[in-house]
């Protein structure tokens, strides 16, 4: 290798000198430094989400390390003997035995259970945010498809990791979702109940089950989400960050700070910044109390039963599900077989349709548009109102699922009645999302409809002035360039109608694409153009005579599509 | 036994057996008086305990009630303003009165807990009139309350299959359907879970005492005091509402700081 054959003759002259040396020269790690060193990151808040995930894995597995030394997965009998006084003699599994000796009498383990516990929300939180703002911004499009797609993998690879992991400590509330989960398996056709034998060793409970989602939880799944994170981290390094557009940023380079050693600082501060966070709340803030809960049971459950964050949507729509409408019943017995609609079609079709939108979006969209160039530059949310719409719309049906999730607490905590909850969000199940698109898409063409003005008129500063000749006007304060670039600079597709082919005809699956992209681009508010900037600078010195004349030239490009 | 036939017919010994006979007619007498004390202790009225009742009665709950406590017409739409109070006893009145339930504050799907609208002697004079129209449960004596006879970790197995399904496996309380509901259990005196117990006032189930033995209504009124007087061991129980309230602290209180400190880290942007 060159890198180790041109250092050869280098002669260190201090000890660290000649230690790096002695490193480099079998390693050849200084290119490997030199590459990535030199890597720029683009500075944005947005941009951080993802490292909150990365770092609260990273606390998921040093807190979860701590947590294997003293909690054993067995579901074998035992009566507790440990120092929380109101459980002791009661007969619990060995998994939730040890569960509260880590809790009561493992020195440091309550709090590290709680950070375990507050890191997993958070990187599930952090994940989705992280998602949320690829989506808003098209950090997707080409070259990111892949990378957006194991994102996705990695979203449900950490819900998983959630779930297996809630389930472990065998507590009244983990119990009761497991049973869920078996009924939501049972309740597939023809194999549900031979899934469920092969998942529980027979019947639920068993006692095979905390067993294996031990292994899942501690081995395979981080396994997998760890060969994601390289992939996701590998293909960021290749396809560089995105950033957002401004003065000097184009599709070709990247602005921003390198690597080292300003990035690796910053990266590596924030790093103890996100785990003194989690800290301070796992410390502060009590969090899946087992001991509340008690040992489970398949015979008692408790009020207020529901499962951590993520997985309340599936819960919200289960409780949305009505088990009849009228005199038609959403359970049917077929041939001797129970088909039980009212539990598959909640528990499995919102997060079906979810998942498969999210996964399919980049090429839905990349179909739409016909787009297949390159994108380094982000998109303003505001500068893609259909995308920020169904976006909207996403986010509002989820929420109302997620709200549901939590009803008889809406109800008891707002003095409500349970069943108009319910009402309610059944009603915002079907009308939220629809609602959500229209009103995020028409505040997003306000705003740039708002930024067009500022553009071409700059800002009111809110000073009258009488002229000589009586009129009053209020100034106007041009932009400089920077902030003016920002406002201007920005892509905005047209309607692309639905193409004929080669012979002239035009498919049935181009009309649909043509009739989507009037969805899409119908509505649109023409950027600023030069000449149009031009005339208004023009007529800077005569308010009056810019205002009318920019509103001509405004309401000709809003409308002339 | 020699010395006592040889003295048979002293001219004592009439008298001696005649104390003997009273001794122990006195002595069990006093036993089984301690005992019957000890049960009927507060459930011992006064005529005029019921009398004075009566009053109040007749002044504050006979609007709904009815005269006599037989219960209210069935109005308009067939709903009837209060039930007869025959036979539900003392208990569910020194429940009601004594948490401030009753005299209710308004029409609705349950009796809102509210300060209390009359004192201790009251509620009993008005106990006293209820438990004098039917045989019903009784106030709990001190003894069935005594919780340093109780055992918590019995009294947790028994709460949780009996109790929290409604009143949530921490006593923090639940939802039932068309906003009743099952209110949380902190800062409730034993006496008045124990007396909720036996008489299943607004919705809640009566749980008599071949449900659950009076020892076991003692062990769950121990459970749910220790656990109150515990505190939470890790830190701010968030109302003990389990992962709703979690998830949101999370959602509002933690990643908000974090975006906080995003938001400073990148400052100074290029």
């Amino acid at each position: 290798m060159s890198a180790t054959s041109s250092t050869e003759n280098y002669v260190p002259k201090t000890s660290v000198g000649r230690i790096a040396n002695f490193v480099d020269s079998r390693t050849g790690g200084s290119a490997m430094v030199k590459e990535l060193g030199r890597k720029i990151f683009p500075d944005h808040w947005s941009f951080m989400f993802g490292e909150v995930a990365l770092y609260s894995f990273v606390i998921l597995l040093l807190s979860g390390t701590f947590l294997t030394f003293f909690f054993n997965p067995s579901m074998a009998e035992t009566h507790y003997t440990g120092s929380y006084v109101p459980l002791q003699g009661v007969e619990m599994s060995v998994a939730y035995a040890s569960t509260l000796d880590i809790s009561f009498d493992v020195r440091g383990g309550l709090f590290m259970r709680q950070v375990h516990h507050w890191a997993a929300l958070l990187f599930v939180a952090s994940v989705s945010v992280h998602m949320l703002r690829v989506f808003f911004t098209g950090a997707f499009r080409r070259p990111r498809e892949l990378n957006w797609v194991v994102g996705g993998v990695l979203l449900i690879l950490a819900l998983a990791a959630g779930f297996t992991g809630y389930s472990l400590p065998d507590d009244l509330l983990s119990g009761n979702g497991l049973r869920i989960i078996d009924g939501v398996i049972k309740a597939i056709p023809l194999v549900g109940t031979y899934i469920s034998m092969l998942l529980f060793g027979g019947e639920f409970p068993g006692t095979a089950i905390v067993g294996r989602l031990y292994v899942l939880h501690i081995l395979l799944v981080p396994a997998m989400i760890l060969l994601m994170i390289a992939i996701h981290l590998f293909m960021l390094i290749v396809h560089k960050h995105t950033q957002y557009p401004g003065p000097g940023r184009t599709e070709n380079n990247v602005v921003g700070y390198p690597v080292g050693p300003v990035y690796a600082a910053k990266a590596g501060g924030f790093f103890f910044i996100v785990f003194g966070v989690v800290a301070l709340l796992a410390a502060n803030f009590q969090i899946l109390p087992i001991w509340d809960y008690g040992p489970y049971d398949p015979s008692p459950i408790s009020a207020g039963t529901q499962p951590d964050w993520y997985i309340g949507f599936v819960d919200g729509a289960l409780r949305l599900m009505p088990g009849v409408i009228g005199n038609f019943p959403f359970e049917f017995v077929i041939l001797g077989h129970t088909l039980s609609l009212n539990v598959l079609l909640p528990a499995l079709v919102p997060a079906g349709i979810l998942f498969t939108l999210l996964f399919t979006w980049p090429w839905i969209e990349r179909w739409v548009t016909r787009d297949d160039r390159e994108h380094h530059l982000l998109d303003r949310p505001r500068n893609a109102p259909t995308r920020t719409g169904i976006g909207v719309a996403g986010v509002i049906w989820y929420c109302v699922m997620w709200a549901a999730a939590s009803s008889d607490l809406i109800a008891t905590h707002f003095h409500v009645s349970l069943n108009d909850v319910t009402y309610w969000l059944r009603v915002l199940f079907f009308l939220g999302p629809i609602v959500g698109y229209i009103v995020a898409k028409r505040i997003a063409l306000a705003l740039q409809r708002k930024d067009r003005e500022i553009a071409l008129h700059g800002r009111e500063t809110g000073r009258i002035v009488r002229l000589p000749h009586g009129e009053f006007i209020e100034v106007h304060e041009p932009l400089d360039d920077y902030h003016q670039f920002r406002l201007v600079n920005f892509e905005s597709p047209e309607v692309l109608p639905a193409q004929p082919d080669a012979n002239g005809r035009i498919s049935g699956k181009e009309k649909l694409r043509g009739r989507l992209s009037r969805l899409f681009f119908e509505d649109r508010v023409a950027p600023v153009t030069p000449a149009e900037l031009e005339a208004a600078h023009e007529h800077g010195h005569h308010p009056a005579i810019e205002e009318t004349a920019a509103e001509t030239a405004a309401e000709t490009q809003v409308t002339g599509r | 036994m020699k010395a006592l036939s040889q003295r048979r017919r002293h001219p004592l010994a009439a008298i001696a057996l005649l104390l003997l006979g009273l001794l122990v007619t006195g002595g069990l007498y006093a036993v089984a008086g301690t005992v019957n004390e000890a049960k009927a202790q507060t459930t011992t009225y006064s005529a005029q305990d019921v009398e004075q009742g009566e009053k109040l009665f007749v002044a504050n709950c006979a609007t709904c009630h009815g005269i006599n406590a037989v219960g209210a017409e069935p109005g308009a739409h067939g709903f009837q303003a209060g039930p007869s109070l025959i036979g539900v006893g003392a208990a569910a009145v020194d429940f009601q009165v004594g948490t401030g339930r009753m005299p209710m504050q308004m029409s609705g799907p349950q009796a809102q807990v509210k300060p209390k609208q009359f004192d201790e002697e009251q509620t009993r004079q008005l106990a006293a009139y209820v438990a004098s129209l039917g045989a019903g449960p009784a106030v709990p004596s001190e003894e069935v309350l005594d919780t340093t006879k109780g055992n918590a970790a019995k009294g947790g197995e028994l709460f949780r299959t009996n109790c929290a399904m409604c009143h949530n496996a921490a006593a923090a309380g639940g939802a039932l359907t068309r906003g009743k509901f099952a209110p949380a259990l902190g800062g409730v005196t034993g006496e008045h879970i124990y007396e909720a117990m036996v008489t299943g006032p607004q919705n809640m189930p009566v749980f008599n005492d071949a449900n659950i033995s009076p020892e076991g209504k003692r062990d769950i009124i121990t459970f749910l005091h220790t656990i109150e007087e515990q505190g939470s061991p890790g830190g701010a129980a968030l109302g003990s509402l389990g992962p709703v309230s979690e998830g949101l602290l999370l959602w509002t209180g933690g990643l908000a700081v974090i975006i906080g400190f995003t938001i400073w880290l990148t400052q100074r942007s290029s």
